[in-house]
C-alpha cells in the first residue's frame, strides 16, 4: 500500500490541467474535523505529474486544504488513514476499487465514516 | 360499616370458591393423566401434544376435553403470531424455525433492549442475554426495556422480566456476567446467532472472534449520537479459510482504531431513537436469516441457506438528507487474523486468555502533561475567587458549548476544546493575534484558569496557551483546576448538574 504524502504541494502552476468535481463527505463524527460541514464540494486537477489523481492525492488535499481542525492524527496516522475510518467510493468499499490507488472520476462521491462502537 | 364490608367478603368467598373448585378439576384431570400413563403399556410414543387425550374425558363429563391438538404450534401460538406468520418472510416454515432458534444478545443496553423485545415478541425458542451491568437512570431514555423501579438491578434479570411479560413462551438464559475470552465461548456455544449489543471495541472483536470459532452468523450494530452503523458478518459461517464464508469483523476491521478516536454514549451523547433505531434492525436481520434457515445441525454448528447477496453495511444518519445508506462491502479477508486460512486462531487459544482484547484496543489514559505547580484544586480555586473578590483572572470553560450551557461556574468563559485546534491565522509578523476572548485591558499578571469536564483537555488547553505566549514570560499564572467540573461538583457545589 502507498502511503500518503502530507507536505502541501503549490496547486497553483496546473492551471492548464481540466478540474474534475467531486463531492466528498464525512459522517460518524469525522465531520467535526472539517467545520462540522457533511457535504464538500471540491473541484481538483484530473493529473498529477501526469498521472490521473488518486485517492492518496485527494486525502492529502483534505488535509492540507479542506480540514481546520490541526488534530491530522485523527484523520491521517503513520501515513495512512488513520484505522477506525472506512472510505466509501460511490457507495462501494474503497478495497473494492483499489484502495488509495483509486484514479478519482469526475462526479465520484467519495464518504469517509468514522465507525462507531456504542451501543 | 360491616353491611358495606358483607357484599366485597361474600363476592370474595364466592370467588374462591370457584377456583378451589376449578383447580381440583384441574388436579383430578392431572392424576387421571398420570394414572393413564403410568397404567398404560401400550402407548410408548405418547408425546406432551397429546396428554388431553380423550380417555380420562369419561372421568370428567362436567368438563369435556378438547378434541386432540394436531397442529404443529400450540393454539395460543397461532394467535399470537398470527400477523407475522402471513407473511412469505415468514410462513409457519419460517415460525417453527423461529421457535427452534437460540438467540445470543451481547449487550442488554441501547441496542440490547429493542432488539430482545422484537425479539421475544417474535416467538424465538431461546433468548440469552448477557451483560455484566446494572441499570443507570442514564439508560433509562434509550434501554427501554429497564425501568425506573428497576434501577440498581442487574440488567439482564431487568431484560428478561420485560421480555417474560411481553411472551412468557420464550426460554430465557440471563447470564450476568460480560463476555471475556474465557467464558464466551462456552456461552455462545448454546446458541445459533448472536447479536452484537456491546459498546466498546475490545468486545466488538472478541464477539467476532467467538462466532469465526464457533461457525454463528453475527448481527452487528453500533449508535453513536445521530449515526448508527449495522451489518451482518460471518454469515454463512464457513470453516476459517473456505471461500464460501463471508467477512468477519476483522475483515472489515482489521486495526482497531486508536484509543483516543474511541467515543462512547457517556462522552459523545446518543439519541434514544437512534440506537433504537439500530436495535430494532438487529432483530429484523436475525429473524430474516432464522426464518430463512439457520438452524441447529445437531453438531453445534449452524448452517444458512446460501445467499447471492454481497456483503452490505448499512448506514444510518439521523439528521441526513438520505438517512439510510447501504454501502457494498468486501469478502473475506485472505489474510484476516480470525477467519482466513492462515489463521492461527483457536478455541483453546482464546480459551487459555492469551489474547489480550483490551491491550489490542489499546487503552487510553489519562492525560499529564502539566507540571504540579501548573495546577490547582477545585477548593483552592474556591478559596483564590473568596479571598481577593476584585482581583482581575478569567476562568475559561473549555468543555462544548452544550455542556457549558447545561451548567457552569459563575463568570466562565465557554471557549471549547475544538476552537483550539483550529488553524491560527498567522499575523504579518509572525505573531499570534491575542483571542478575542481575552479582555483587552486585562494586565500582564492577571491569572488564567482552565476548567474542562474532567481534567484532560483544561491540560492541553494549558499547555496551548502558554506556547501561544499568554503566560508573559512567567508574569502570568496559566494552569487548570485538577478534576474539572465533576471536582467542582463533588467540592464546592454539590447542586451542579454534571453531564
Amino acid at each position: 500500500m502507498a502511503s500518503i504524502d502530507t507536505t502541501p504541494r503549490k496547486a497553483a502552476d496546473d492551471s492548464d490541467i481540466p478540474n474534475i468535481s467531486i463531492q466528498v463527505e464525512f459522517s460518524g463524527g469525522l465531520e467535526m474535523l472539517f467545520s462540522s460541514q457533511r457535504r464538500h464540494s471540491l473541484s481538483l486537477p484530473a493529473t498529477e505529474q501526469g498521472t490521473p489523481i488518486t485517492i492518496a492525492s485527494l486525502i492529502n488535499h483534505l488535509c492540507n486544504h479542506t480540514m481546520k481542525d490541526t488534530r491530522k492524527e485523527l484523520f491521517i496516522l503513520d501515513d495512512h488513514l488513520r484505522p477506525g475510518i472506512l472510505v466509501l467510493i460511490n457507495d462501494a468499499d474503497w478495497e473494492l476499487e483499489g484502495e488509495e490507488a483509486y484514479e478519482l472520476q469526475n462526479g465520484d462521491n467519495i464518504l469517509f465514516v468514522s465507525t462507531l462502537h456504542g451501543g | 360499616m360491616e353491611s358495606t364490608n358483607a357484599a366485597p367478603d361474600s363476592a370474595r368467598v364466592e370467588q374462591l370458591k370457584a377456583q378451589i373448585a376449578r383447580t381440583e378439576n384441574e388436579l383430578r384431570e392431572l392424576r387421571a393423566q398420570l394414572h393413564e400413563l403410568e397404567s398404560s403399556s401400550s402407548s410408548s410414543s405418547t408425546t406432551q401434544e397429546n396428554h388431553q387425550s380423550h380417555h380420562h374425558a369419561v372421568e370428567t363429563p362436567v368438563n369435556p376435553a378438547p378434541p386432540q391438538w394436531k397442529w404443529p404450534l400450540k393454539e395460543e401460538e397461532y394467535i399470537r403470531y398470527g400477523r407475522q406468520l402471513i407473511l412469505p418472510t415468514v410462513g409457519i416454515e419460517g415460525q417453527l424455525r423461529l421457535k427452534s432458534a437460540a438467540v445470543l444478545l451481547v449487550g442488554a443496553g441501547g441496542l440490547g433492549c429493542p432488539a430482545a423485545a422484537y425479539l421475544a415478541g417474535a416467538g424465538v425458542g431461546t433468548l440469552g442475554v448477557a451483560d455484566g451491568d446494572t441499570v443507570e437512570v442514564s439508560n433509562l431514555h434509550r434501554q427501554i426495556a429497564h425501568s425506573t423501579a428497576r434501577v440498581g438491578a442487574c440488567k439482564v434479570d431487568s431484560l428478561v422480566a420485560y421480555c417474560r411479560a411481553l411472551n412468557p413462551g420464550v426460554t430465557y438464559v440471563a447470564h450476568g456476567e460480560h463476555l471475556t475470552p474465557r467464558n464466551a465461548a462456552a456461552i455462545v456455544a448454546r446458541y445459533d446467532l448472536v447479536l452484537d449489543c456491546t459498546d466498546h471495541p475490545t468486545s466488538r472483536y472478541l464477539v467476532s472472534d467467538v462466532c469465526v470459532l464457533l461457525r454463528k452468523p453475527l448481527v452487528s450494530a453500533s449508535a453513536l449520537r445521530t449515526d448508527g452503523q449495522l451489518i451482518v458478518l460471518n454469515s454463512p459461517p464457513a470453516p476459517q479459510g473456505s471461500p464460501a464464508g463471508r467477512p468477519c469483523y476483522r475483515c472489515i476491521f482489521p486495526k482497531p482504531p486508536p484509543a483516543a478516536s474511541v467515543v462512547s454514549c457517556g462522552e459523545g451523547g446518543i439519541l434514544g431513537p437512534v440506537v433504537g433505531v439500530m436495535g430494532v434492525l438487529q432483530a429484523l436481520e436475525a429473524i430474516k436469516l432464522i426464518a430463512a434457515g439457520v438452524g441447529s445441525c445437531g453438531d453445534g454448528s449452524t448452517t444458512v441457506k446460501e445467499s447471492s447477496s454481497t456483503p452490505s453495511l448499512l448506514l444510518f444518519s439521523a439528521t441526513s438528507a438520505t438517512p439510510f445508506r447501504s454501502i457494498r462491502m468486501r469478502g473475506r479477508r485472505p489474510k484476516c487474523f480470525a477467519c482466513s486460512a492462515d489463521s492461527t486462531l483457536t478455541l483453546e487459544e482464546l480459551k487459555s486468555g492469551s489474547l489480550d482484547y483490551v491491550q489490542f484496543c489499546g487503552v487510553n489514559t489519562p492525560v499529564n502533561v502539566l507540571r504540579p505547580e501548573e495546577r490547582i484544586s477545585a477548593t483552592h480555586y474556591n478559596t483564590i475567587l473568596a479571598e481577593r473578590p476584585g482581583k482581575q483572572s478569567v476562568l475559561l470553560d473549555v468543555r462544548e458549548k452544550e455542556h457549558f450551557d447545561i451548567a457552569s461556574i459563575p463568570g466562565a468563559i465557554n471557549v471549547p476544546f475544538s476552537t483550539f485546534q483550529a488553524r491560527n491565522k498567522a499575523t504579518a509578523n509572525g505573531e499570534e493575534p491575542r483571542p478575542e476572548w481575552l479582555p483587552e485591558n486585562m494586565s500582564d499578571d492577571a491569572a488564567i484558569y482552565v476548567v474542562c469536564r474532567v481534567g484532560n483537555d483544561s491540560q492541553l488547553v494549558t499547555q496551548k496557551l502558554k506556547e501561544m505566549g499568554l503566560d508573559k514570560n512567567g508574569t502570568r499564572f496559566i494552569g487548570d483546576i485538577q478534576g474539572g467540573m465533576r471536582a467542582w461538583k463533588k467540592e464546592i457545589d454539590q447542586t451542579m448538574p454534571f453531564t
